[in-house]
């Protein structure tokens, strides 16, 4: 399956990933239409599920990395994570935001959403219109990278 | 061969989902006194909170049962395990033969006796989806609510109710609240953001006496209410497996693989003991992460399929009204505490080991703490100094790093 990888060394801490992901998890209709990205996001704080790193002269990215033996979806106790087609999804009208995913993840990959009383994740755009992760698309070093592994 | 799994819930549902893994074709049977479709257990404050209902609180989709091949009879108490036929009896004394069996009963209320308790007339536990009901049925916005226990179940109820009631008060013979989960500075930060919302607790005492619409408690004062609730504590259903001969301790013992020491016979979640890596102790650990995992070896192992459940940890994510507490592992150790007021961080450090964490408040990325404590990594190879800031993976090495973001695991 398709996972999106992190080149470490080719990261520039741009936080580019993270209006592009942002922006697409927008509510707007034009999602992934760069030009309304000014429009949707400016002088907002952003929530994204893809998160940079950085100390120094490291920086790197960190979102869901869809395991395949994932705590989150064992630990769920509303039953709102699971596996689709290997993608771990969340289904935000089963969850109570318990916050056990956040407990459970590895990574730090999980967050609550705007609201504070469900959480969110990567679901590598597969619900919303972009197709492909727009964190990779919209990197400009290849420092994500969208592949089989 | 034939699965039959007494219980329909977490450890169940794993178990299942464990078998099928590795067997698609042989059938399972699921038992459970209860008479619903799977759901969370854990749901029901949120179902009176009115977060979820019971449609969204089914802990599978409709179509699990068919989609995995699983019988269900839903209903009926198992009341023996006859292991000489391998078949469990039912209370109508309907027999079902099994292969492999798991028992996964769970646990039930414990009500300690309190003089006077049979005359009160609107008495609930807070467990199953009709405990829920019933409290729900008979709460109005003039009920005054006395709950017995300030611990997760009976604070969870009172985040549930509170909005629809005009008066909760909460007695707990301990002298703080959630002392299972946290320490004295967390059990007084929550406890003060619950009283906020209107709570009264009166904590270091009980009831010495009840009559049909009061309490008198052993320190003197008078409580009165319309409905009770009685959360004190659980006791493990692991009478199954201790009638037909195998071993217990305060739960069902069972091995790294789930298995007791009864001959093809598996048990998962409330009703176990688990062997806490941390503490190096079999002690029960009623969480619903736990049952599902435990549950899941069973179902591996019954397959033939030998993945051992060595990883236990206690852990809790808990929160009220919107305030979150996150915790794992133990607090016996070195601490290091930092707060702010409203956000509060413990971690606990013993033998160049992450054993133990309270996160109150600000819980992001508690995962990466668990996995510390989990997987035992050495303090020493990390950069401790970040960890303690907050927790993130800019700790671990660059190649460890790359290893935990380069490949699917």
């Amino acid at each position: 399956m398709k996972r999106i990888y992190v080149n470490e060394q080719w990261c520039l801490g741009c936080h580019l990933c993270e209006y592009n992901c942002a922006f697409a998890n927008t509510n707007s209709e034009n999602k992934c239409r760069e030009n309304d990205m000014a429009k949707a996001l400016k002088n907002k704080v952003i929530n994204p599920r893809i998160r940079i790193e950085e100390k120094d002269d490291i920086h790197f990215a960190v979102s869901c990395r869809h395991c395949e033996d994932p705590l989150c979806v064992k630990g769920c106790i509303a039953g709102a994570l699971s596996i689709v087609d290997g993608v771990i999804n969340i289904d935000q009208d089963k969850c109570v935001g318990c916050y056990t995913c956040i407990l459970s993840c590895p990574y730090g990959a999980i967050m609550p959403a705007d609201s504070g009383s469900v959480i969110q994740k990567c679901e590598l755009c597969t619900k919303n219109s972009c197709g492909e992760p727009a964190c990779v698309k919209g990197c400009p070093n290849n420092a994500i990278v969208f592949e089989e592994r | 061969m034939n699965y039959v799994i007494i219980g329909n819930s977490a450890a169940a549902v794993g178990c299942i989902e464990g078998i099928r893994r590795f067997d698609k074709e042989n059938p399972i049977t699921v038992v459970s006194d209860e008479k619903y479709h799977t759901y969370s257990r854990p749901l029901i404050s949120y179902l009176l909170y009115g977060k979820t209902d019971e449609e969204r609180m089914k802990y599978r989709p409709d179509s699990f049962y068919k989609d995995n091949n699983v019988n269900t009879v839903l209903g009926k108490k198992a009341v023996s395990i006859n292991k000489e036929e391998k078949e469990v009896v039912l209370e109508d004394n309907t027999k079902i033969k099994y292969d492999r069996l798991l028992v996964a009963t769970g646990s039930r209320p414990f009500v300690p006796p309190m003089e006077g308790l049979d005359k009160v007339k609107k008495k609930f536990t807070f467990m199953t989806l009709d405990d829920a009901k019933g409290l729900e049925s008979a709460i109005s916005s003039k009920s005054n609510v006395l709950v017995i226990g300030a611990g997760l179940i009976g604070l969870k109820c009172v985040e549930g109710i509170l909005d629809k009631v005009k008066s909760v008060t909460v007695v707990d013979l301990a002298e703080r609240i959630l002392p299972s989960i946290l320490d004295e500075k967390g059990s007084a930060l929550v406890q003060r953001h619950i009283e906020e919302k209107g709570v009264k607790f009166i904590l270091g005492t009980s009831a010495a006496k009840l009559t049909a619409n009061s309490a008198e408690l052993k320190n003197g004062e008078k409580v009165d209410f319309d409905v009770l609730v009685v959360a004190v504590g659980v006791r493990p259903n692991k009478e199954l497996i201790k009638d037909a001969g195998g071993e217990v301790r305060k739960g069902i013992v069972t091995n790294e693989f789930c298995k007791t020491s009864l001959p093809h016979v598996y048990a998962a979640g409330d009703c176990t003991e688990s062997y806490d890596t941390v503490t190096g102790e079999n002690r029960i650990l009623a969480l619903l992460p736990n049952a599902y995992m435990q549950g899941e070896t069973a179902g591996y192992h019954m397959t033939g399929s030998e993945k051992p459940y060595d990883k236990a940890i206690a852990m809790n994510a808990i929160g009220f009204f919107g305030y979150h507490v996150i915790t794992a592992g133990s607090y016996d150790g070195e601490e290091i505490v930092t707060e702010d007021g409203e956000n509060y961080k413990k971690l606990v450090v013993k033998d160049n080991l992450l054993k133990g964490y309270i996160m109150i408040g600000d819980v992001a990325r508690a995962g990466i703490y668990t996995k510390l404590i989990r997987e035992k990594i050495p303090l020493d190879s990390i950069d401790f100094e970040l960890i303690k800031e907050k927790p993130q993976l800019m700790a671990f090495s660059r190649a460890d790093r790359e290893q935990q973001l380069g490949g699917a695991h």
